[in-house]
């Protein structure tokens, strides 16, 4: 909202009353500044349901992934206090220090990611263990009391949560004056527990997921920024009540468990009963996410090659964050949408005959202009070509084809390059990758069959013994088998041929060893020296010379069946037609929005300012500085000739002498040695402005000077 | 061994009281001696220090207990702030009469108010002809308090005109509590450490009621003799007793040795403790694992400590910037020409050492150094080029957040931020073998 005023202030604002149009502008923006409007709201339409799936089925994901890790927190939960619960009276109980039991929950760097995965948690133990969940955050605990303060308002409201509202002014009232201390924690935990025990039995049903007296658990999101005094005072504390308040921890670290030492002296983890829970890899995560949402025929979206090493390159060099990967994903989902025309054809097949047959002749001519179409067109017989390119109703039909054969491509490829990845996965060195997804760029890349790596993946597994090999093609044959492709029919028969082959070389090979055993046998009896000698080479001889054996011819002819599968499936998604639609491969444009560089960026704004400004007057040759250009960017271009520390004086005489150089022959003769008022104020509003982007800062070294905070040309 | 005496208590109550703390009868008898008869005035204040878990919080509380003296025990880290240490005093007083239902709560802000509110509760709970002992636990958190707050409850007494005394128990000693103002000096008493003796008397008092005193009593022997060189905190101890006690009784129990077998038993136990001192003590793996451990029989390997998982996986420039940066914290500036230009010439080490420089930096900790000169390190270690994106420089904050980076000094920006690499050698070098990168070869203290 704007205000209509320049001084910071309060402003009030009633809610506007027409809500439901903020939620139509999203659509607005899609149609707006896009000189490609056709089909605009379609487009918005798909690229919602798309984007909706693929965060479900995320979404979705990630939970299976953490049911181990909270199938364990939670049996550890239970466990914890049950033990004192029902055995006080033993001696071994009493004699025992009573610790916090406290889970060490490392979650690994990816802190981006770690939101959810508490989100999740907070909820899971909610369901299934307790109703009072606190979780606390470093950032809002600088201090014991702020601490105290987040926990009681956090415990306390879930209590609000879970009864009805006739107690809301109680606590209201509470809520005001609590006194921030453990003894108001306890009595409140007290008479929260004794309420429910006085229950009528219709609410007990509800409460008896939890048990008696449920375990009160503080999470700790980022142990790691915690200050050390707060920690040791609230763990001191609680372990002094620790008998009237089953208190239980939760740290999430990022590093490694390490820190709890390094962050609390043995006087104070002593009074902690540490156990360790590890979250999955976020690499095995990522695998995982790409694996079941890229590697899948089922959104229509696809990534092309550059894009997908993009993002998995941010994810790799710079985060770890599976969230950020998935953002990523959505941009490219909402760009393709926004500057393709002709996305909306990318939709599942269902729909495709409607929206194809529903085409404007604009959007016909769209798909005309395609390269990949017009490859197809060039190679079609004259007459076809001229009813390709003049008649829409034909090209229409054509369209619909050839997007059914990309729609049988990608059937066909995944499970294919997933049968190619069981080869590559196993074999030494990983002459193609050792993840799914590196193959995966390899083949999208260009026909992976001309690459060297493919070559030594070849001989590699042309040397791949028969166990290996076996199993390997029992794989590939369940990939196939469970694959929707309709064509792999002849290729699963042909794999299981091979597998009877092998079966059978199995009875022939003992019949083999018999007969390299008599050949051993006859060495042995040769005492002789010469005419062992001369036994010897003969043998070494036949071996060299030696046709091969049934096992090795088979293993090329298997070697060579899965190149012709290969070579069939594996074409670049770019040499088919129609790609464009179905891809998203404007790398580019995702570079710049998720690894921008503010520096780089800022540079070129101030050294060639015609980039953004797009003012002809600017038009810049070579390194001369244009007395046209805003101040502060012949300010900046000035100052890179500086060294480390800048004159101020000699700085605003060049500055001047720039500004003036052009208008000189007007008026050269009043103002040679005095700086003129207004130039003087330009070149400082232009140093204060370099100043406040943080290129220099004001120096005490030497008077009259100021620092650089830079060095060259970032 | 001195008898407690003393004549205003029944001699059953003293009785009871001294076997209730061993070794501690002559600091008790002390105390009673100042204390004296119920209404008459105590010292107005006493300063009692020693060592963690020498009793003092124990003895206080047993004594003030038995005798059924009119007290009120706060912890002072529990109430952080004065207000909530002043209010739990006055709510503590109030209840004393449990009958009473929660008094309506006074805010009490200053210590003025205490004052005032203190002789109300004095006044209403009838207690004016008795002594009243406010015991301060912790107390040397009463030094981060305001100013006033410690040399006002040295002088309760006399401000408020009536009968109570104020102990303050602490593990340090009086001289790092006197302000520089001055103060009312109180009277200070010290609680040694249990000497062997005294920690070996103490854990027997407690046996489980299966088993007789003898043969816990050689257990006990047993298990000081491997803990007490690393180890005199009574509660520890006993926690540690507690845990492994089954072990030592299981060849009892299998019947493969009797009570009396010492030698058996303790071939038995003594390797056990080494490992329970090597772990549990130590918190890598927690006491309840421990016991599922002992109960299954299984290996400890199979079960690694915190320690174990010392690796952490960081992004590829996070591990070549963290890789900077100690280079940049254990290299002198002057020596980043010879690692990092191409054609920096021969240049011995010993040609441009200087003789401070001969202490290895290792032994000096980590020095800071600027961002620009950790840029400056990172491209030059990285094989190709790095883009100066927003995610390399939000990669060093999220360091930072993880504890491997710490900043100096001040938090302006535009100042040059610096920064010091928090990691060890270790560390370092596992991660630099992650990426192929032979750390040694650049630092400056292995040249």
């Amino acid at each position: 909202m704007s205000v209509g005023s320049v001084s910071k202030g309060c402003f009030v604002f009633k809610p506007s009353p027409k809500k439901r149009k903020v939620s139509q502008k999203t659509a607005d923006y899609f149609r707006e500044g896009n000189s490609d409007s056709e089909d605009s709201e379609l487009r918005f339409a798909t690229c919602q349901s798309l984007w909706k799936h693929v965060k479900l089925e995320t979404e979705q994901i990630e939970e299976d992934l953490n049911t181990q890790l909270f199938d364990n927190l939670v049996s550890f939960l239970r466990r914890s206090h049950s033990e004192f619960q029902e055995k006080t009276a033993e001696w071994n109980c009493r004699m025992k220090s009573r610790e916090i039991p406290t889970a060490a929950l490392v979650l690994g760097v990816n802190v981006t990611d770690h939101d959810l995965t508490f989100r999740s948690l907070s909820e899971v133990l909610q369901n299934r263990v307790t109703p009072y969940v606190a979780l606390l955050q470093a950032k809002d605990c600088p201090g014991i009391k702020n601490l105290m303060q987040k926990l009681l308002g956090q415990l306390m409201n879930c209590y609000v949560d879970v009864d009805s509202s006739e107690e809301d002014d109680y606590v209201q009232t509470s809520q005001n004056r609590i006194r921030c201390s453990m003894t108001s924690l306890i009595t409140w935990y007290e008479s929260v527990t004794k309420k429910t025990d006085f229950e009528t039995p219709s609410k007990k049903r509800t409460s008896s997921r939890h048990w008696q007296s449920p375990p009160v658990v503080v999470i700790f999101k980022d142990m790691e920024s915690f200050t050390t005094k707060v920690l040791q005072d609230f763990i001191v504390i609680s372990s002094q009540h620790i008998r009237e308040l089953p208190l239980v921890l939760i740290f999430g670290i990022a590093t490694s468990p390490m820190i709890i030492h390094s962050l609390l002296p043995h006087s104070v983890s002593s009074l902690l009963c540490i156990e360790l829970f590890q979250s999955l890899s976020c690499k095995e995560h990522l695998s995982t996410i790409i694996d079941k949402v890229l590697l899948t025929t089922q959104f229509p979206l696809k990534l092309s090659e550059k894009v997908l090493q993009v993002l998995i390159n941010i994810f790799l060099y710079h985060d770890f964050s599976v969230q950020n990967f998935i953002k990523g994903f959505q941009l490219c989902i909402v760009e393709h949408f926004y500057t393709q025309p002709l996305s909306v054809l990318c939709c599942h097949q269902g729909e495709l005959k409607k929206r194809i047959n529903s085409l404007s002749h604009n959007q016909c001519e769209n798909i005309r202009r395609l390269p990949s179409f017009r490859r197809y067109v060039e190679n079609q017989p004259s007459e076809k070509q001229i009813a390709l390119l003049t008649t829409d109703s034909f090209l229409k039909e054509t369209v619909q084809r050839l997007l059914e054969d990309l729609n049988v491509y990608h059937e066909n490829y995944f499970p294919v390059l997933r049968c190619l990845h069981v080869f590559t996965s196993s074999l030494p060195k990983y002459p193609l990758g050792k993840q799914i997804r590196e193959l995966h760029c390899a083949c999208l890349e260009n026909r992976v069959w001309e690459t060297e790596e493919y070559e030594s993946f070849l001989q590699l597994a042309r040397m791949l013994n028969k166990c290996d090999l076996v199993t390997m093609l029992q794989k590939c044959v369940e990939i196939l088998m469970s694959s929707p492709g309709k064509e792999f029919d002849k290729t699963v028969e042909k794999l299981k041929e091979f597998l009877t082959q092998f079966q059978k070389l199995e009875a022939e090979a003992c019949q083999e060893r018999d007969e390299s055993v008599s050949s051993q046998k006859e060495l042995q009896k040769k005492t002789d020296l010469y005419h062992l000698q001369k036994t010897l080479l003969e043998l070494k001889e036949s071996r060299r010379s030696k046709k091969l054996t049934k096992f090795e011819m088979l293993r090329f002819e298997v070697v060579d069946y899965i190149d012709s599968v290969v070579r069939n499936y594996l074409v670049p998604a770019d040499h088919k037609t129609l790609h464009e639609i179905v891809y998203f491969n404007t790398a580019s444009v995702l570079r710049e929005h998720l690894n921008a560089a503010p520096r780089v960026a800022l540079h070129t704004a101030l050294n060639n300012p015609y980039s953004y400004l797009k003012s002809q007057a600017l038009r810049s040759d070579g390194g001369s500085i244009s007395n046209k250009a805003p101040d502060i960017c012949i300010v900046y271009k000035l100052h890179l000739e500086c060294g480390r520390l800048i004159n101020l004086v000699d700085w605003l005489e060049a500055f001047s002498t720039v500004v003036t150089a052009v208008e000189g022959p007007n008026a050269d003769a009043p103002s040679s040695d005095q700086v003129d008022d207004v130039i003087h104020a330009r070149f400082i509003r232009a140093v204060s402005e370099l100043e406040l982007l943080g290129f220099i800062k004001p120096s005490k070294q030497k008077t009259d000077h100021v620092a650089r905070l830079t060095w060259g040309g970032c | 061994m001195p008898n407690l005496e003393h004549s205003a208590y029944p001699a059953a109550t003293l009785l009871r009281l001294e076997s209730l703390v061993p070794c501690r009868e002559s600091q008790v008898s002390m105390l009673l001696s100042i204390f004296g008869e119920r209404q008459q005035f105590s010292f107005p204040s006493i300063f009692i220090y020693g060592h963690t878990s020498s009793g003092k919080t124990y003895v206080m509380q047993t004594l003030l207990n038995t005798l059924q003296l009119p007290h009120v025990f706060v912890n002072c880290v529990e109430h952080f702030t004065s207000r909530l240490l002043l209010e739990e005093i006055l709510i503590q007083l109030q209840n004393r009469s449990s009958e009473t239902k929660q008094a309506a709560h006074v805010p009490c802000d200053t210590f003025n108010d205490f004052v005032r509110l203190f002789k109300q509760a004095v006044v209403s709970q009838d207690l004016q002809d008795q002594t009243i002992y406010v015991v301060l636990d912790r107390a040397e958190q009463l030094r981060e308090m305001e100013a006033n707050i410690l040399p006002a409850f040295l002088r309760l007494q006399e401000l408020t005109d009536r009968n109570v005394t104020v102990v303050l128990l602490s593990e340090i000693v009086w001289e790092l509590f006197r302000p520089n103002t001055g103060c009312f000096e109180p009277f200070t008493l010290y609680f040694p450490d249990y000497s062997i003796g005294h920690l070996q008397k103490i854990l027997c008092q407690n046996h489980p009621p299966e088993y007789s005193a003898d043969f816990y009593a050689a257990y006990i022997n047993i298990l000081l003799g491997v803990f007490y060189m690393v180890c005199r905190d009574l509660k520890e101890l006993q926690h540690l007793a507690a845990l492994n006690f089954s072990k030592y009784c299981e060849p009892v129990v299998r019947g493969e040795a009797n009570e009396r077998d010492t030698r058996k038993l303790w071939k038995n136990i003594e390797p056990h403790l080494k490992k329970a001192m090597q772990t549990v003590y130590l918190r890598e793996i927690s006491s309840s694992q421990w016991e599922r451990l002992q109960r299954d029989e299984g290996e400890a390997g199979q079960l690694k400590g915190l320690s174990a998982h010392a690796h952490v996986e960081l992004p590829y420039y996070s591990k070549f910037l963290l890789i900077a940066a100690y280079l940049a914290s254990y290299n002198p500036v002057r020596t980043d020409k010879r690692f990092f230009l191409k054609h920096h010439g021969k240049i011995k080490k010993t040609n441009f050492m200087k003789k401070h420089e001969k202490t290895s930096n290792h032994l000096l900790g980590p020095k800071p150094f600027p961002l620009d000169r950790l840029l400056a390190i990172l491209y030059s270690i990285v094989d190709n080029r790095v883009a100066p994106t927003a995610n390399i420089f939000s990669q060093i904050t999220s360091l930072v957040t993880l504890q491997l980076l710490s900043m100096v000094g001040n938090n302006d920006q535009l100042d040059g931020p610096r920064y010091k690499c928090t990691v060890s050698l270790d560390f370092i070098r596992a991660i630099a073998r992650t990426v192929n990168f032979d750390i040694i070869k650049y630092l400056y203290d292995f040249l």
